[in-house]
């Protein structure tokens, strides 16, 4: 992958190996705070904070550290980063890090992250560690917002409730009902509407991909080559 | 390794779904005298809905429609799923399960014969955890006084009679009212008397004639062959065994067998439910620990677990458990060497 352009890495974390879609890494903290768009967005765009400093600082040591030990190297730049987020978190965005809870100190168990590390940024430039850490986790975001939004649409029929624990006061009126007098829908909100919903999603994005595939093939009249699942 | 359903043609699957469906009748006649004419429309409700659902999805699939369409999966489905509906419901609660049990707990598995869930079981369990306050609230045994149109109009508008209250009209099942009350810290016994009209002589005014016309309707299927009799045997032995050592072991908090045979949905569950021919296991060895699992599981659900009945849920526990049952229960091959 070193020689990869920047806009290959840009396609690659947003959709080719989307961390949630494809290689479905993370699933823990996207299963269970996925239930409302601003959840979604406050825990997507930490993940994405701490995607990009872990991939930028393991890249700036590639060359120093030794192989045996870059496991543990790793392991407390992340932690340390995760740590930063979360008392800059609980500093001045409060209530939705009491909302989002546990789940931002675990970041630092988030997959995704050391998997870019090792796989990624411990081979590659600076530059491309970051681009590759800022679309991966916005890769990641945007499968959480999108997950949040379903889930919440079915699940509460409102989108962007409780907007102004990330944007401030004047979010307040943000909130769109998309059905009065709505009953909700507990399942959506509860884990199983995460793992129906998700499944859904990575239905959509096969269906989307195989219809491109078979256009492709369709215009170039050769054989093209699937995109493996990036395995880690 | 073999897999559930020995399946040669369509007509023995419509043949044996035909059968169940008229062994069902007796108890879901009872079941209508008792809780009003709810019974019938969430039925009709959740046979469209499921018949629907079951052709947009062979079309979408591109399967042959007609096949599937009569050999009467969904149909049964439904109705079971049905069944275990309170009587006064708005209609998109059986709608929406009939729905969730075609699409997503038969289909999106692959259709019939390789669901590894039953399909009634899923859309019920779905409908209680996202709907418990409609799916918990049951009107009372033939005093309820609503007639068909009062029943239509509630399930379709939600809307009773003058001077009826649905808050005030529904209560809880026995089982239910058993489960709260004792951990309220009465015994057995106070409960039994102060709710004297609720619990009839047996195991629940009206509970008790349901249960005993399902089990009539379950002895026929087994002796006409159409279900084997492991399943509903040992799910109703593992049951009232476990009912039997703890009301032995304390009478004022446990409640006696008859109780749990006849309270709930225990006959249903056994000889309708958890003999559905693709979830459960296959050979007879593995019928008695997959139906002996059920009984345990409904047992320890409904005396420590949240929900009321239990049915569903420890189906749906054993459907998980039924590969592993499979693999160990697989009868051995004729002319292999026998361990012992």
């Amino acid at each position: 992958m070193s020689d990869t352009s920047y806009s290959k890495i840009i396609y690659n974390g947003l959709w080719v190996n989307n961390p949630a879609f494809v290689q479905l890494l993370g699933l823990c903290p996207l299963l269970a705070v996925s239930n409302t768009v601003i959840n979604g967005l406050g825990l997507g765009l930490a993940t994405t904070l701490t995607l990009v400093a872990s991939n930028v600082m393991v890249s700036i040591i590639r060359h120093w550290v030794r192989p045996e030990i870059r496991i543990p190297v790793f392991v407390l730049i992340i932690a340390s980063t995760v740590t930063i987020i979360e008392l800059s978190m609980n500093a001045w965005f409060h209530e939705l890090y009491n909302i989002l809870g546990i789940f931002i100190p675990l970041i630092v168990t988030n997959c995704a992250i050391i998997a870019r590390a090792e796989a990624f940024a411990s081979k590659n430039t600076v530059s491309s560690s970051f681009l590759d850490g800022l679309f991966m986790g916005l890769g990641f975001t945007a499968v959480l917002v999108l997950l949040g939004a379903m889930r919440e649409a079915i699940g509460f029929g409102t989108l962007f409730q409780q907007a102004h624990l990330m944007f401030g006061e004047a979010a307040r009126g943000f909130t769109i009902t998309l059905f009065d007098d709505y009953r909700g829908y507990l399942l959506a909100i509860l884990p199983p509407g995460a793992f129906i919903g998700l499944g859904f999603l990575i239905a959509g994005k096969n269906i989307i991909d195989k219809k491109r595939l078979a256009r492709e093939k369709l215009l170039s009249n050769e054989q093209v080559e699937v995109p493996a699942p990036a395995a880690s | 390794m073999h897999s559930s359903p020995y399946i040669q043609n369509n007509e023995n699957v419509s043949r044996m779904m035909l059968a169940v469906i008229y062994a069902l009748i007796p108890g879901t006649l009872v079941y209508i005298h008792f809780f009003g004419f709810g019974v019938i429309i969430n039925i009709f409700i959740a046979v469209i809905t499921a018949l629907i659902c079951e052709v947009v999805i062979l079309k979408i699939r591109n399967r042959p429609v007609k096949p599937f369409i009569y050999d009467g999966t969904a149909v049964l489905t439904a109705i079971l799923l049905a069944l275990a509906l309170p009587s006064l419901t708005p209609w998109w609660l059986a709608a929406l399960g009939a729905g969730f049990a075609i699409i997503i707990a038969k289909h999106l598995y692959g259709g019939m014969g390789y669901n590894p869930f039953n399909p009634a079981m899923v859309g019920y369990a779905m409908l209680l955890i996202a709907f418990p306050k409609e799916m918990t609230a049951w009107i009372p045994a033939e005093i309820h006084g609503l007639n068909f149109f009062d029943t239509l109009n509630y399930s379709f508008f939600e809307t009773l009679p003058a001077g009826m209250n649905y808050d005030a009209l529904t209560m809880a099942t026995p089982l239910d009212s058993i489960k709260t009350q004792l951990s309220l810290g009465y015994t057995l016994d106070e409960i039994h008397t102060t709710n004297a009209s609720l619990f009839g002589n047996i195991a629940g005014y009206g509970w008790e004639w349901i249960n005993i016309m399902f089990l009539i309707g379950g002895i026929v299927l087994i002796s006409i062959k159409v279900i084997s009799w492991h399943i509903p045997v040992s799910m109703l032995g593992a049951l009232a065994f476990m009912a039997m050592i703890f009301n032995f072991s304390d009478a004022g908090s446990y409640s006696p067998i008859s109780f749990h045979l006849f309270g709930g949905a225990a006959m249903l569950g056994a000889f309708f439910i958890a003999t559905d021919p693709v979830t459960a296991a296959a050979s007879n060895r593995g019928r008695l620990i997959y139906g002996a699992g059920i009984g345990i599981l409904i047992y320890i659900i409904r005396t420590w677990g949240g929900y009321p009945d239990a049915i569903a849920f420890a189906v749906l526990l054993m459907n998980m458990a039924v590969p592993m049952i499979d693999y160990y229960s697989k009868p051995p091959v004729f002319g292999a060497p026998s361990k012992g």
